[in-house]
């Protein structure tokens, strides 16, 4: 039994392994799109992604045929939605990074969902359920999102002005 | 612009950050803290199924005792005699 239980830790420690070494590059980069932080100075999306894949590792014999890479991207957003939202109501404003990235003009709701529907390729219905938003909030927040990245200068300045 | 445009636009910005190389010791710290969550969970788990266990015990050996199906004797009527 005990034999057992060693033997099944070490096949899951491959398993888990042989996933990091592949997704780990990915979500990193979305972890850095989604901070908007510069990609070779990212300590924000490097603790994100260790969560997320933390969290992966800790349910990995519970997952049952659900996709780990669709686990650990999901346990990313949700994350930083949450941390989003403590940063924003606290003391520390908006996180504003140097405008070295082209996300960081973005909230970081808009950013959430633009990288997750563009980047990540996420459906609507998927990302609404995601956030706890309605579809059409997501579809227009992405379209908003879109707009500010393409034209940062005719954008207008307060977000909230823009309707569908 | 259509939208498809504009949608594969924001994609090719959001492609060309790059990717960002992985930091060498990032495995052993996901096990790290993994692990732990992992210990901690089990831990949890069995801790719930032990109380479960013993408040499934300490019911059965309390109903075996008081019996509480059994109808208690009445105490309004007065016990017959010299009938």
């Amino acid at each position: 039994m005990r034999q057992r239980q060693v033997s099944d830790g070490r096949h899951r420690n491959r398993e888990f392994e042989a996933f990091t070494a592949g997704a780990a590059g990915r979500l990193l980069h979305t972890a850095t799109l989604l901070t908007a932080e510069a990609p070779h100075g990212n300590p924000r999306a490097r603790r994100l992604l260790t969560l997320a894949l933390a969290d992966t590792y800790a349910c990995w014999d519970r997952l049952r045929g659900e996709d780990p890479y669709d686990r650990a991207r999901q346990y990313l957003a949700t994350r930083f939605a949450r941390a989003a939202w403590h940063q924003h109501g606290g003391a520390l404003d908006r996180f504003r990074p140097g405008p070295a990235t082209a996300l960081a003009r973005l909230t970081p709701q808009e950013r959430l969902i633009l990288v997750l529907r563009l980047f990540e390729g996420v459906a609507e219905e998927q990302t609404a359920a995601l956030l706890g938003l309605p579809r059409e909030r997501v579809h227009t927040v992405c379209d908003r999102a879109t707009a500010t990245l393409l034209h940062p200068t005719t954008a207008p300045a307060a977000p909230e002005a823009v309707s569908r | 612009m259509n939208r498809q445009e504009r949608e594969a636009a924001a994609r090719r910005i959001m492609e060309r950050a790059g990717p960002a190389t992985v930091p060498p010791d990032l495995y052993a710290q996901v096990l790290r803290r993994g692990g732990r969550k992992l210990r901690r969970r089990v831990l949890a788990r069995r801790v719930a199924g032990l109380l479960l266990l013993a408040a499934v015990v300490a019911f059965t050996v309390w109903a075996l005792t008081a019996r509480p199906w059994v109808e208690p004797p009445s105490r309004t009527t007065p016990p017959l005699t010299g009938w």
